[in-house]
């Protein structure tokens, strides 16, 4: 619930009832608000308050959360929205009385009597807030039938579907995609029964500068917005007896895949998830960690290249494919301050179906490459056709971290009594450096401890940098490496993106370095990891996990890598050379704003 | 059943849309004392100086006024007042509404479509006419009722439905 209490310190007190019972609050809350303190709980669907990244949709538009306001003196109680209600002295209010609990109840009823009956068959079957509020309110039969929404399916991102007939015009993902993320991509649409939400023109997402980043999908209380399912392409390659494949997972994906099966947030089931994989028929498991580490080598070199050659700065990270598209669409002014890093699991594919291939003796057009992904957005880049070349995919398929929950359940394992077991090498070995590329300020953090040692010579004895951890949106720190004091920007959230960019653009601030995520919190809070339901403490816990993996290493620097060390010698030679630039690098490209 | 708003991803029609106009609503936006909250009256002198609000008129405004595109075609779908589509020189309104409807305008609108060769909201292959369906034009006692521009017909027969569009067509010769 929104308001802290020291928001609210300096709010004068206000007596109310709220069913009958007297209570004393804080002047200027909603009717909602009051009720939390008070413990009485009231259903509500489109309010969603994510606090911790400053975005309150407050569009009541659902009427579920409806309450009885007493007015004895006209003998006329009214019915009012409690969540954009405020509360006044004197106020009575009644949230469980025969007319306020009709009146919610009908308005899903009204939400039902359009809405698809298919939840067998609803990609957020069981995760859906709307069949979840048809279940708690004890809706029995729809009592309506008339016409009903007839909009065609748009898969075309191929990352994102958004199917309108499911949409109940909440418009979260509206304010997640204005406010928040401020691409601008939804918006309500038409007016009366054929309004709806979606780009401008009724264009595909496809032809929008939407960057599939997925927030809206995290978002969404219905199955209006969803990622593309792929989990049958990978059970077809698994059963293909001449494919190779190989599944690499996300830093991010051990800290969160255990909430799949109801167990704490922040727990670490990293030697489960292997055995899993395992199990489910995968030939070789390896870790994107690699190949954060191998980003972390071209990275820090890239930058140091910069450094000392006057040449563009900021550097900015480059491994958020939803970051990259953001920039094309909205800044293709900056197009040479990112990286020209490949991503981490682009990366390692590259390694796979070369270098690995080669060793081993696989013919790369039967390696099936699957990445695990907290991330919608790696769906797309992987179609990109500069990530593409020589008929190679440099990964084939992506799944999220729900995806990859839901085929662990189909293939029939209990996850949570899985013994553990190791990544397989010799691509398994990874470092903490790579582990917090998960969490915001980790890439940043990663790439310094490689830079600081390159940079001075000398070694690192404490290689956890605090400036550059916390929660918050858009953090400044400097580091000193030698004599160079490094000003970092770091920003989760393409709004908060956008404020650096600014004044990037604008002269106004100078950096050497920047990490930029597009999710609020980084890969923990991606598009494609198990759905917090608006409870952003669970992505607290996450980032606990992640910095604890990182201790929990032996080797927490990506240079220390042994196998990283043994590919450079053997196949790339030095980090960012031309090899190195042939393999590991990419290009962008101005891409237009809709 | 219904369907999205059929709205035609256009091709770029810029060949047709002359920079003169863009520096006319350009500079009409610069005279603004604030474009905050300002997006209708912009529209609306948008539609007036192209006749209609075609995507690259939408997105041009969208990107003066620094907002998403998505934002001005909510707006331009939320309206009927604004249309994305070419007007034809003269607007036909056939109004279907309770009273023209009892008195049989849907047969009206239906022989005024075969005459022309369009439907509703579409314009001729001249560009001379737009068939707009229109509910209540608020002179129910001459029903069925038409408009043509500003002109009201009122107790229209099928019979006269030749003499009224060739009196338009007459008046180009």
């Amino acid at each position: 619930m929104a308001g802290t209490p020291e928001e609210h310190a300096d709010k004068k007190n206000i007596g109310i009832k709220i069913n009958h019972l007297d209570l004393t609050v804080p002047e200027g809350i909603t009717i909602l608000e009051a009720a939390h303190k008070a413990g009485v709980k009231i259903p509500t669907l489109c309010h969603l308050d994510l606090h911790d990244i400053k975005m309150v949709n407050k569009t009541a538009s659902c009427r579920v959360c409806m309450v009885e306001l007493v007015d004895s003196k006209n003998n006329r109680n009214k019915i009012v929205p409690a969540c954009v209600t405020k509360v006044s002295e004197g106020m009575e209010i009644l949230t469980s009385s025969l007319r306020a609990i009709t009146t919610r109840r009908m308005s899903v009823e009204l939400l039902l009597s359009n809405h698809p009956n298919e939840c067998f068959t609803c990609p957020k079957n069981r995760e859906c807030e709307l069949q979840a509020l048809a279940a708690e309110l004890g809706i029995r039969e729809i009592r309506w039938e008339g016409e009903r929404m007839d909009y065609p399916k748009d898969l075309s991102s191929g990352a994102i579907v958004k199917d309108s007939n499911k949409c109940i015009y909440c418009r979260r993902c509206e304010t997640m995609c204005n406010e928040v993320q401020t691409c601008g991509i939804l918006s309500g649409i038409g007016r009366g029964f054929d309004a709806h939400v979606g780009p401008a023109f009724n264009i595909p997402m496809v032809e929008s500068s939407c960057t599939y980043c997925g927030q809206c999908v995290q978002v969404c209380p219905t199955a209006a917005l969803t990622e593309v399912n792929h989990t049958d392409k990978v059970w077809e390659a698994l059963n293909d007896p001449d494919k190779h494949v190989i599944v690499q997972t996300a830093p991010a994906i051990r800290v969160t895949i255990g909430e799949m099966f109801n167990m704490e947030p922040g727990t670490i089931v990293t030697g489960k998830l292997v055995t899993a994989l395992k199990r489910m028929g995968f030939n070789t498991v390896f870790d994107t960690d690699f190949g954060a580490d191998l980003t972390i080598m071209e990275e820090a070199a890239e930058l140091i290249y910069r450094l000392n050659n006057n040449k563009t700065l900021p550097m900015l990270t480059s491994c958020c494919p939803a970051w990259v598209k953001f920039i094309e669409h909205q800044f293709p002014e900056l197009l040479d301050i990112p990286s020209t890093c490949k991503s981490p699991h682009i990366m390692f594919g590259t390694i796979i179906k070369t270098y690995y291939a080669e060793k081993n003796g696989i013919d790369p057009d039967n390696i099936v490459i699957v990445s695990v992904m907290p991330c919608i957005a790696k769906k797309a880049e992987t179609k990109r056709p500069e990530l593409t070349k020589d008929e190679h995919n440099n990964v084939d398929i992506v799944v999220t971290t729900r995806e990859l929950g839901l085929m662990i359940k189909e293939a029939g394992l209990d996850f949570e009594s899985l013994p553990d077991s190791e990544y397989d090498k010799p691509l398994g070995e990874t470092t903490g450096a790579s582990v917090i590329f998960g969490t915001t300020g980790g890439v940043i953090e990663a790439a310094i401890r490689t830079a600081y040692e390159w940079i001075t010579g000398g070694e690192l004895k404490k290689v956890e940098f605090e400036q550059l951890r916390g929660a918050a949106g858009l953090r400044k720190a400097t580091v000193q490496v030698g004599d160079k004091t490094l000003r970092i920007g770091i920003a989760s959230g393409l709004g908060n993106a956008r404020t650096l960019l600014e004044e990037i653009r604008d002269g106004k601030a100078e950096y050497e370095a920047i990490e930029i995520m597009a999710c609020p919190g980084g890969c923990i809070a991606g598009g494609g990891q198990p759905y917090h339901h608006g409870n952003f403490e669970i992505v607290k816990k996450r980032q606990e996990a992640i910095y604890q993996e990182d201790r929990n290493k032996k080797i927490r620097k990506s240079h220390e890598n042994s196998e990283i060390l043994k590919l450079y010698k053997e196949y790339i030679g030095e980090p960012f050379n031309d090899t190195a630039h042939r393999l590991l690098h990419t290009h962008y490209e101005e891409r237009e704003r809709i | 059943m219904t369907k999205p708003q059929a709205i035609d991803v256009n091709p770029s029609f810029k060949e047709n849309l002359p920079k003169e106009k863009f520096d006319e609503l350009d500079s009409f936006v610069n005279n603004l004392e604030t474009t905050r909250s300002a997006l209708i009256e912009i529209l609306h002198k948008a539609q007036k100086i192209f006749g209609y609000l075609p995507r690259d008129v939408q997105l041009h405004i969208a990107r003066k006024l620094g907002i998403p595109g998505a934002e001005v075609f909510g707006v331009v779908s939320f309206y009927s007042y604004f249309t994305t589509k070419p007007r034809g020189k003269h607007t036909i309104s056939v109004c279907t509404g309770t009273a023209c409807f009892v008195k049989g305008s849907d047969k009206i609108i239906e022989r005024v479509k075969e005459k022309l060769g369009i439907g509703s909201n579409e314009i001729t292959e001249d560009g001379l006419f737009t068939l707009k369906d229109v509910r209540c034009l608020g002179t129910c006692g001459m029903a069925p009722v038409m408009m043509i521009d500003d002109k009201v017909f009122g107790r229209v027969k099928e019979e006269d439905l030749d003499n009224i569009i060739n009196s338009y067509r007459n008046k180009e010769l």
